[in-house]
């Protein structure tokens, strides 16, 4: 009898890394996508640098993702949601986790609507968590990377922000800003060679969205997951619709004419 | 994030979800007042702690037949998010992992580094959680014991005495009580259970075809000895010639052949009901033992096969339409085997045949837990699609043959057994209740005791 851990090599799916996608740090390490995202990387054998705000938490996402194959998995509890922490978290992700490849940005918060219409303090949240303080993180790390020439920043915006609707728009509109911002930040970085990819999911079964009617019939979260990784190796394509039936229903919804669209109450 | 928005927030996340969450059988039907899906163990006690009285159920992913899983016009806790691998002894294949994780993701994470689950039933798609709480059995029952019989710890949030680490060591009543517990004990928020080694994913597997049930004895009393899998295909429809095949199997030391795991088709809805009808059904098992019948010596098949046959189809459960199913599995003393042509007659006479007819000879070693299923014995589970009161005729025509042979019915499989019928099967469950969280009940458990 050979070696049972020889045998695992034999029957496994092939865990082939790709060059490109080997040290990832996941900016919003426990929120419901960003978990299942990290599982695949994990199987793939990547590298992870976690950050998230509670150490609890990530003690517990760390020691799942090395036995399900991370060859190393550092953690850095912070709230990602609070500037004046950010220059720490780029130091450390710099000082430990050197020759990063791709920054997974995954955090985000949907307030109920109805609350940030009643006060301007939900609504400046909202907006702060979604757009401010993502933009100011990536900010950081775009620096870098042009300076490196090499890598590939992708965040989690929303299909929510291609157009503002009734029941969701400030959490639409910050996203919407996130999404421009990734936009104006891939032609920068264009010349550089850093990729920057906007991914777009539509409602996915998560813990942000249990709320929500009809939340039984959003997308699981492994299905967006793997269209997540694959666009995270392949660096492409610039702007992910996942479910891939998002991008026809979206551009659909766009050319609904305004004076009809101010009339739906979706 | 200003203090305002932090409160609205967490009353948010309160707010009322109400998920169809059904059981395999689906039947009985049943809504709940609310579906919690804690993403993370911290969320456990303060879901505990709000709750009112006798109004919570763990729920993980639903494979109990009947009620076992659910809680009417209450609560459940969804625990497949609760679904994290805690560690692991790469020298020893002690496992921690948390409540939700279910056996296919621990095959495909330790299967390819030489380790496989100690006990597994008939499907892979089962939480650790659930595995406890109805002490699953399968195919090694006589040379493995239950499942519970390789949890070596536990840790079970309690709504009035928080986390509870158990084991035949420490606070072993509780331990005792949580293994087969039903979900009633509390929550379990992480289990260590010893996996086994294997060299790969291959079973050397045999099949003996009988034809009698003295013949079924004989084979598997032989056969026990030699494999650490055994399980027979009954036909139901012989007649009064009881026949079958004995599948057998052990682990392979094959380990070099690569196995390629092939994602069958699925159910997309329910089909007309019309489609299962005493001829299909006789068809079906005459074909299948023709064709099993014939096959002779050993073979190599891949670990899903030989476990998880019905795996392949996903959603089966919806074979049986609109109304669902129910199953049958019981378990009678060998010294009463006369009961088993006794129960196929009935069936027969009824002319509403099972699908799938499953007979195993349970081993001696003493349960597990307080309210555990398997006992010496035979042990045979039946497929029957609902149709209404004369399905539940039937039963209740096979809860006689049971009970007049000292047997005993499987909660985890059971929709509809009478008290009378729980008190036989389960003598001692009184002793079980001061085990029971004051915050947990469920719909199977109001029904056999007749609880509030």
């Amino acid at each position: 009898m050979s070696s049972p851990t020889h045998s695992a090599k034999s029957f496994s799916a092939p865990t082939t890394t790709r060059a490109l996608l080997k040290k990832v740090v996941v900016l919003g390490a426990t929120s419901g996508i960003a978990l299942e995202v990290q599982r695949h990387l994990a199987r793939l054998g990547c590298e992870l640098l976690l950050v998230a705000r509670s150490p609890e938490r990530l003690a517990e996402v760390q020691s799942d993702l090395l036995a399900r194959g991370a060859s190393q998995v550092l953690t850095c509890a912070a709230d990602l949601a609070a500037i004046e922490y950010h220059a720490g978290i780029f130091d450390f992700v710099r000082r430990s986790f050197s020759g990063y490849d791709t920054v997974l940005l995954s955090y985000g918060a949907m307030q109920d609507q109805k609350d940030s219409e009643a006060s301007v303090d939900v609504l400046l949240s909202e907006l702060h968590v979604n757009y401010v303080s993502a933009a100011a993180l990536l900010t950081l790390f775009a620096a870098d990377m042009e300076q490196r020439r090499t890598g590939c920043i992708a965040a989690i915006t929303s299909v929510a922000g291609d157009r503002g609707r009734r029941s969701n728009y400030v959490y639409g509109s910050a996203k919407g800003a996130l999404s421009l911002f990734l936009q104006g930040l891939r032609s920068r970085l264009h010349p550089a060679g850093v990729k920057v990819i906007t991914i777009k999911p539509g409602p996915v079964q998560t813990p942000m969205t249990d709320h929500l009617p009809n939340a039984a019939r959003f997308a699981q979260p492994e299905m967006v997951a793997r269209d997540i990784v694959r666009a995270l190796e392949r660096r492409s394509p610039d702007v992910l619709y996942t479910p891939k039936i998002w991008r026809y229903v979206m551009a659909a919804v766009e050319h609904i004419p305004e004076t009809l669209f101010k009339r739906l109450s979706f | 994030m200003p203090a305002e928005a932090a409160a609205i927030g967490r009353k948010r996340s309160l707010a009322a979800s109400t998920d169809r969450l059904a059981s395999w059988g689906r039947y009985p039907k049943g809504t709940h007042a609310h579906v919690h899906k804690p993403a993370w163990n911290d969320e456990l006690a303060g879901i505990l702690k709000a709750a009112p009285p006798a109004s919570l159920l763990p729920y993980g992913l639903g494979r109990s037949y009947g009620d076992s899983c659910l809680n009417t016009d209450r609560e459940l806790v969804d625990c497949r998010r609760l679904n994290r691998i805690l560690g692991f002894d790469e020298s020893t294949g002690m496992l921690r992992c948390e409540g939700g994780v279910s056996f296919a993701d621990i095959i495909g994470v330790f299967l390819p580094k030489g380790w496989f689950l100690p006990v597994t039933p008939g499907t892979q798609f089962v939480t650790v959680g659930g595995a406890i709480a109805n002490d699953v059995h399968g195919k090694n029952h006589h040379c493995a014991g239950t499942f519970g019989d390789h949890v070596h710890q536990l840790g079970l949030l309690r709504s009035n005495d928080g986390l509870v680490v158990c084991s035949r060591e420490e606070n072993p009543q509780m331990f005792r009580a949580t293994i087969g517990g039903l979900g009633l004990t509390g929550v379990i928020a992480w289990a260590d259970i010893q996996l086994r080694r294997v060299a790969g994913p291959w079973i050397d597997a045999e099949l003996a075809p009988f034809q009698s049930l003295s013949g079924f004895v004989d084979l598997s009393q032989k056969s026990n000895g030699h494999f650490e899998y055994t399980v027979a295909w009954l036909d139901c429809f012989a007649g009064r010639n009881l026949r079958g095949i004995l599948f057998r199997g052990n682990h392979s030391a094959e380990s070099a052949k690569k196995l390629r795991l092939k994602r069958g088709p699925k159910l997309p809805f329910n089909l007309p009901a019309w489609l299962l009808n005493r001829y299909s059904v006789r068809a079906f098992n005459s074909v299948y033992y023709r064709a099993h019948a014939a096959k002779k010596g050993s073979t190599l098949v891949g670990y899903d096969s030989f476990f998880y046959p019905l795996d392949s189809v996903r959603q089966w459960n919806l074979l049986y339409g609109k109304q669902g199913f129910l199953q049958y599995q019981c378990v009678i003393p060998e010294s009463n085997v006369d009961a088993f042509p006794e129960l196929l007659a009935r069936i027969a006479r009824s002319g509403m045949g099972s699908f799938l007819g499953v007979l195993k000879q349970f081993g001696s070693a003493p349960p597990a837990g307080m309210l555990s299923f398997p006992r010496p014995g035979l042990t045979l589970a039946l497929d029957f699609a609902m149709r209404g009161e004369r399905t539940l005729q039937l039963m209740r025509s096979l809860d006689d043959v049971v009970l007049r042979s000292g047997g005993a019915l499987y909660p985890a499989k059971d929709a509809r057994m009478s008290p009378a019928l729980f008190e036989a099967s389960f003598p001692r469950w009184r002793s079980f209740l001061p085990w029971i969280d004051p915050k947990m009940s469920s719909s199977f458990w109001r029904r056999v005791t007749e609880g509030p």
